[in-house]
């Protein structure tokens, strides 16, 4: 559905993007991760044809964006990261303006908007002026600017935020139902936002994508270890000697549970190697119960940590 | 561009500008008409137009200081240039309605035409016609040169004082083209919107004279697309 090729973007002696290629396909949600300042505002600007590129080729269901920006541009609707508002209109007049400026059929405007209210959950406050909302609220009447028309292509640059913690839950809900008939690109700097929302991330950093998959994938490719905590009844130093006699593990950290007789351990061991059997067999065989098993995956929040600031160091 | 054009003459009149700009002009022309032409006795208002125009190096940079400033301070101008329109047609879209407003302004000054029949006063139709033409077409090279101002900065005071200083320029120019005579002289005169605009206001409807003013509107709505493209090439 869109299609970036090589896309790079100088001001000057500063390159803002270089080299960004990546696809998004019909229906899926991609996240474009990155520090501020990494260059997700201004590939988003160039994507929705706010801003021309220096070079590289942007595609939308076929249509390229600098020989046909019309075709793309009716086909996204753009919500940038300071929602276009005209804070002297009503919500209803400045949504009628949109649907007029995107040459929205009257007809079906007219079915279109009560839904398009009704969906953002702005419908209480349409016949009242922007300037009078607060931000959430203009957040939202920014969100419904980019469903005016019913766009296949969502473009999102930083919805969330500014918004408090049970109003971004709201929003992200949205998004992912809203995934169901759009195709989107959802910027953001927060991690668990895109690992919630997102079916695949594209991490991008000083202009550069440094990574591309899904998020379990990023976690476990980036890794060679598996990690995970047991807590298990019995003395520990008996319990710690039996687990490293499995073969594949290679690490053993002994933690308190809290109780006298119950510990906790962190495991990590050989990525090939399935440990949990062997120690469930070990331990069975000496009567010590394991009374929690859970896996330790690497974290969003790590792997954007460890691509980010490697990148620093190579620097 | 219809709906540019619909949204921008609504906000002119959502907001106090476009009363407090029109009442403006309408006072002092009235005062103008008043002692210039009822006092005198004097059934033509071809003298008046041409003394009234010069509100218009006040009104008019005051009329259109926002209309582009104001979409780039509030990000609307991403809602625009993303929108499936040409940048050409948000320019057209905001002249038309800085100009709409000019329109009701100048609709005006039809009292005063009214008040000089009532008061016996037969003016000359082909002259008072002429006098109307070229007060709209120097009109609306006034608002054109605002748009401009408005699109080279995204601050309104400068924009209002930049189209000012340019309307300034070209209340003198003719003074400047004498003073300095020769060459010089012919090269300011294209640039001299009153000396043709007295022409018309005698009645010498001039085809000429309408193509210049057509263009010169043509040139700086043309200037102003330009200016847009170029910073959405250079910005971030």
């Amino acid at each position: 559905m869109i299609e970036i090729q090589n896309l790079t973007k100088h001001y000057g002696e500063i390159k803002a993007v270089q080299d960004v290629s990546f696809k998004v396909t019909k229906g899926e949600i991609l996240g474009f991760l990155g520090p501020n300042g990494a260059g997700k505002s201004t590939t988003m600007n160039i994507i929705t044809g706010y801003i021309p590129s220096t070079s590289g080729t942007v595609t939308v269901d076929g249509y390229d964006i600098m020989e046909n920006p019309r075709e793309v541009k009716k086909r996204i609707g753009y919500m940038p990261e300071l929602p276009p508002l005209y804070l002297d209109m009503t919500v209803t007049d400045y949504l009628d303006f949109c649907a007029r400026l995107k040459e929205v059929d009257k007809k079906a405007w007219k079915s279109q908007k009560d839904d398009i209210m009704e969906l953002v959950k702005i419908t209480h406050v349409q016949h009242r002026l922007i300037r009078n909302l607060s931000k959430g609220y203009r957040q939202r009447v920014g969100l419904a600017q980019a469903l005016v028309g019913t766009p296949e292509v969502l473009i999102l640059d930083e919805p969330t935020v500014g918004l408090d913690p049970k109003q971004i839950i709201e929003i992200r809900k949205l998004i992912k139902a809203l995934g169901k008939n759009h195709t989107i690109i959802l910027s953001s700097h927060i991690l668990p936002e895109v690992s919630a929302v997102c079916e695949r991330v594209v991490i991008i950093n000083k202009g550069k994508i440094v990574a591309e998959d899904t998020p379990e994938n990023l976690s476990k490719n980036l890794t060679d270890f598996t990690k995970f905590k047991m807590t298990i009844a019995g003395p520990d130093k008996k319990v710690k000697e039996l687990i490293q006699q499995v073969y594949g593990v290679k690490y053993l950290e002994v933690q308190s549970a809290g109780k006298d007789d119950e510990f906790s351990y962190i495991i990590e061991a050989d990525k090939d190697i399935d440990v949990r059997k062997p120690i469930f067999h070990k331990l069975a065989q000496d009567g010590y119960p394991i009374l929690e098993l859970r896996s330790l995956g690497l974290s969003l929040e790590e792997i954007f940590l460890q691509l980010t600031t490697e990148e620093k160091e190579v620097n | 561009m219809l709906a540019i054009w619909k949204r921008e003459v609504q906000a002119y009149f959502y907001q106090p500008i476009a009363y407090i700009l029109i009442g403006l002009f309408f006072l002092i022309s009235s005062i103008y008409f008043t002692f210039g032409t009822v006092a005198s006795y004097y059934a033509q208002l071809n003298s008046l137009l041409s003394s009234i125009i010069f509100i218009l190096t006040f009104v008019c940079p005051i009329l259109t200081m926002r209309i582009l400033t104001e979409d780039r301070k509030n990000g609307t101008e991403v809602l625009l240039v993303t929108s499936p329109v040409d940048v050409y047609q948000i320019v057209l879209g905001k002249f038309l309605a800085a100009f709409t407003v000019f329109m009701v302004m100048f609709a005006s000054t039809f009292i005063y035409l009214i008040i000089i029949y009532i008061l016996g006063g037969r003016p000359e139709i082909p002259v008072l016609v002429g006098g109307y033409i070229g007060f709209l077409l120097v009109g609306a090279c006034y608002v054109a040169i605002g748009v401009f101002a408005s699109s080279l900065t995204e601050n309104q005071i400068v924009a209002a004082i930049i189209s000012f200083a340019i309307l300034l320029l070209i209340n003198i120019i003719d003074a400047i083209a004498s003073f300095i005579g020769g060459f010089t002289a012919k090269i300011l005169d294209m640039f001299s919107l009153l000396s043709r605009y007295e022409d018309l206001n005698s009645g010498i409807l001039d085809i000429t004279s309408i193509i210049y003013y057509l263009s010169f509107i043509a040139v700086f709505l043309f200037l102003t697309t330009r200016v847009i493209d170029k910073r959405r090439w250079s910005q971030g």
